[in-house]
């Protein structure tokens, strides 16, 4: 039976990061990492639902998918894939600075992060007006006149209609990684914040770590799209 | 967020206070480490647009995927810290793919069937 | 059963158990401080962090809920006393089956006893202080409430007609009804449920007491573990499909437009493999309720303890592997039909050793027929019918002909009702005297108990008939020869209401005027009969430590099974 109104205190200081419900920091640490793991297990279920459907339609259209991911731009797609890429590491070295207790270096590492993000998505909007302007957004106006075959011919009725599809997809998986994206950069901006006011160091940097967990993922998920996008080559 | 003196470092150094140090990770990956993986990254880019370009008849799309895959694993183990990370963490993460994988091969073999086997159903 | 004076029956005269306190008349509230007195004042409901009160936050919203979904069912009920469809339009009783639905399955069923009794009891059965991520818990309940809000919102603005199950092309082009919000309302609630499922999971793991090894956790903590790991792995795929629909239909974004080349099945493999598992998530608390309440009132542990935690997983990982058999008809090939058929038998086993194990620890058990155990004992036969019709629709032979009947209706409301509702109502008494303090009147709650059997008999056993005869599902208007079936059905349903009234006043009442419950009224075995009814806000004020002993009911009372 629980003893009348006294809390045992474990004797020393709390960090002040501390929440009452932990033992220790490094318990709350584990714990908040875990969280944003099965958070990311999630994350792979729901990126993999909308895949599957792209993995079926790619093999019951095959020419369709390669005829549209053939319109869309290499090099930017490839740009755009290095920048991500290169987000990555400025997010791997600021949880690197936050756990030194590195205030600054955190705060600029994290701040770069954020710049090469903005790229990224300022290169996809360029990319979306391409599609704009070419009538290769599904709906109502939506055109497969700019697509050629793998000879360079016009697309069949079929493979035209089909193409549709595909770009119903490249829209839904790039507009939902960039959601992603867009949640994610004032998170980021967030925690460069506090960063900077040193609230961060070896003994607590779990939110810095937790954001790079989720960064790290959206730059995961891109690096299957770029390829299942962009590089579907033509079959003769 | 609750406001607080920011004075971190001078709690970690133990100044004025009896206060045991927590340390949360025993390891911090060396920058080396990220640099090298940034760069195998950068490179595998490269390979899986390299590969595109080449006609390798069916495999081009394991070779991408495969390609992929890697570049995920180390993204995963290296900038997010599985390699050095509890084993439980590691099971979150091969649950994850396997129940996707699940998902992809249990649709897929409808259209197996009904599509590209053209099995299709008893009488049609 | 013996009464005091006042005419109030003393409910809880076992040998063993403790006296109830002696009720001072006139005296206010004497009570040390917990939860429940740690603040007054809306602010603190509203912005509180302990889980305890997040659960009582839960337990109001779902219950405005189920009063809802309870509204449509009764309309339905009144529609289908008269062969004709002559209370409401064709158009308007798609809507009423369609809400009835999807606010039953999505805003009561899923989050009821996880939200609810998972989150009063996960952190005090393993001895912790609360949840690994409070803040994160309340975050799931404001989600809950918004997409609530905008699904209730879609309902009040025309509703939508296309079946809980808003199978595409029609969702997507052919309904003018409110889809696109409706799918948003449930999207929404899609994260209150992944982001509970993933507190849960994050602290079975983490925050377990000294002593709490994997095997002593309560049996009630194995279940909602196992719905944890479906909600993880489920929900996005349910959040993603609605997402496409909700793209398809605003943004005209044909992924299964069929005038594209789009699949209707595609949509229905991607709706099912989360809806199938969804209803373990629905019946997994409810199974981990009755092993508590099971053992409590047969003065017993469960018997095959190991087997019926490993059972919980084993359910929750075969769920995903079944859910073409809801697609036997559909233009699926006939040999996935074939493989969704025999995974489907193999589903059953775990259930059944569970429902073996369950009447195992009755046997030679020294038992008592308090309200709890009516609804337990209720709960095992009515499961069991559920789960066997579920195999007749396994078969894929049999289903041919009871598809999209009432049959189908009747199998899964055994289920969700019978089963699923019947556990949260029994964990709803036996843990009400920890949740408030105090002892709800045990006459009535067992009136209202036999009244929710009996209703829910009359109400769905002509439903199998119903649908083994032929009469469709989601049809307002029938042969003739159905009728007095339908009748019987109804005039079920009104009892059924009368049963699920019972307890909404009776429990209320107790909140005021019950007797104060001791910290353990029914003797029972748990880290959470080992601290006040109700708790202090921490929990435990000295961390428990965890031995064999905690849970065992005496060795002098475990029975030898020869």
């Amino acid at each position: 039976m629980s003893s009348g109104g006294e809390t045992v205190h474990a004797g020393a200081t709390h960090h002040p990061e501390l929440r009452h419900h932990f033992e220790s920091m490094a318990g709350q640490h584990e714990a908040s990492a875990f969280g944003m793991w099965v958070f990311i297990a999630q994350e792979i279920l729901f990126f993999g639902g909308m895949l599957t459907a792209y993995a079926i339609y790619r093999n019951l259209f095959y020419d369709a998918f390669a005829a549209g991911s053939h319109h869309l731009d290499v090099k930017l797609g490839t740009v755009n894939t290095a920048v991500l890429i290169c987000s990555s590491l400025t997010m791997a070295l600021g949880v690197h600075a936050a756990a030194l207790g590195k205030r600054k270096a955190t705060a600029l590492f994290l701040l770069l992060t954020i710049v090469l993000g903005s790229v990224f998505l300022g290169i996809k909007v360029v990319e979306y007006k391409d599609k704009f302007e070419h009538h290769l957004v599904p709906g109502a106006h939506y055109s497969a006149e700019s697509l050629r075959g793998a000879h360079g011919e016009e697309l069949p009725a079929d493979t035209a209609r089909h193409s549709e599809i595909f770009f119903a997809l490249y829209f839904s998986l790039t507009g939902l990684h960039a959601l992603h994206m867009i949640i994610g950069v004032p998170i980021i901006a967030y925690m460069a914040w506090q960063a900077w006011r040193g609230r961060f160091g070896p003994a607590y940097y779990t939110p810095v770590e937790i954001t790079g967990l989720y960064w790290h993922f959206v730059d995961i998920v891109w690096i299957f799209l770029f390829p299942l996008l962009y590089l579907i080559p033509h079959h003769a | 967020m609750p406001e607080h003196e920011p004075d971190t470092n001078a709690i970690d150094k133990g100044q004025g206070r009896a206060h045991r140090v927590e340390e949360l990770h025993d390891h911090v990956v060396p920058i080396g480490v990220y640099v090298a993986v940034f760069l195998a990254l950068l490179v595998g880019t490269g390979l899986t647009v390299g590969a595109s370009y080449m006609d390798l008849g069916i495999w081009n799309t394991p070779v991408a995927m495969l390609i992929a895959v890697t570049k995920a694993s180390l993204v995963v183990f290296f900038f997010m810290h599985l390699k050095y990370s509890p084993k439980l963490f590691w099971l979150s993460m091969a649950a994850a793919v396997f129940f996707l994988v699940l998902l992809l091969t249990g649709t897929g073999s409808d259209y197996v069937a009904r599509v590209f086997l053209n099995l299709g159903n008893p009488g049609t | 059963m013996s009464t005091e004076p006042g005419g109030v029956p003393a409910p809880y005269g076992r040998p063993g158990a403790p006296p109830p306190p002696p009720e001072r008349p006139g005296t206010a509230l004497r009570e040390r401080a917990n939860y429940l007195s740690a603040g007054y004042g809306v602010k603190s409901w509203l912005l509180t962090t302990d889980h305890k009160r997040i659960a009582l936050l839960y337990l109001v919203s779902i219950t405005v809920m189920f009063a809802i979904g309870g509204i449509f069912a009764t309309l339905i009920r009144l529609e289908l006393i008269t062969p004709q469809g002559d209370m409401v339009q064709s158009e308007t009783y798609n809507k009423l089956f369609t809400m009835h639905g999807i606010i039953m399955v999505f805003f009561f069923l899923i989050p009821s006893i996880p939200a609810v009794l998972g989150n009063f009891l996960i952190p005090i059965m393993i001895g912790a202080k609360d949840l690994a991520f409070p803040r994160l818990n309340l975050l799931s309940w404001y989600v809950y409430v918004v997409g609530a809000v905008f699904t209730l919102y879609a309902m009040i603005t025309g509703g939508v007609d296309t079946g809980w199950t808003f199978y595409v092309p029609y969702s997507t082009h052919y309904s003018n009804t409110k889809v696109v919000l409706t799918g948003l309302g449930i999207f929404i609630n899609g994260f209150s449920s992944i982001l509970t499922g993933l507190n849960f999971i994050v602290t079975i793991h983490k925050m377990r007491a000294p002593g709490m090894t994997w095997f002593r956790l309560p049996l009630f903590v194995w279940s909602h573990y196992a719905t944890s790991l479906i909600m993880i792995l489920g929900t996005p795929v349910i959040a993603v499909t609605v997402l496409m629909v909700a793209l398809e239909r605003g943004l005209h974004l044909g992924i299964f437009d069929p005038a594209l080349g789009g699949d209707p099945i595609l949509f229905q493999h991607l709706f099912w493999f989360y809806s199938h598992p969804a209803v373990y998530i629905m019946i997994l608390p409810s199974m981990g309720v009755i092993s508590e309440l099971v053992a409590a009132f047969s003065r017993k542990t469960v018997f095959g303890y190991s087997f019926v935690a490993v059972s919980s997983l084993a359910i929750a990982m075969l769920g995903f592997l079944v859910w073409g058999h809801h697609m036997f008809v559909s233009g699926q090939s006939v040999y996935a039909g074939l493989v969704f058929s025999g995974l489907s038998y193999l589903v059953a086993i775990p259930s059944a050793i569970k429902v073996f194990n369950w009447t195992a620890t009755l046997y030679k058990g020294s038992i008592s027929l308090d309200t709890p155990m009516l609804y337990v004992i209720g709960f095992l036969g009515l499961f069991t019918i559920g789960g066997l019709t579920g195999l007749f629709l396994a078969a894929t032979g049999l289903d041919v002909h009871v598809t999209d009947t009432y049959f189908v209706v009747a199998h899964f409301h055994y289920i969700m009702v019978g089963g699923a509702i019947m556990g949260y109502l029994g964990g709803i008494h036996y843990w009400w005297p920890k949740i408030s303090g105090r002892l709800y009147p045990e006459g009535w709650g067992r009136i209202a108990a036999i009244i929710v059997f009996v209703g829910f008999n009359l109400t769905f056993f002509p439903q199998f008939v119903l649908g083994y005869l032929g009469m469709p599902r989601r049809y307002h208007y029938y042969p003739e020869e159905f009728q007095v079936l339908n009748v019987l059905s109804s005039a079920g349903a009104s009892i059924l209401a009368v049963g699920y009234l019972l307890p909404l006043v009776y429990l209320t009442w107790s909140m005021r005027y019950g007797r104060r419950a001791s910290a353990n009224p029914w003797g029972a075995r748990g880290l959470e009969w080992e601290i006040e009814s109700p708790p202090p806000t921490e929990n435990f004020l000295v961390q428990p430590i965890v031995t064999d002993k905690t849970f065992q009911y005496g060795a002098e009372e475990e029975a030898v099974i020869v």
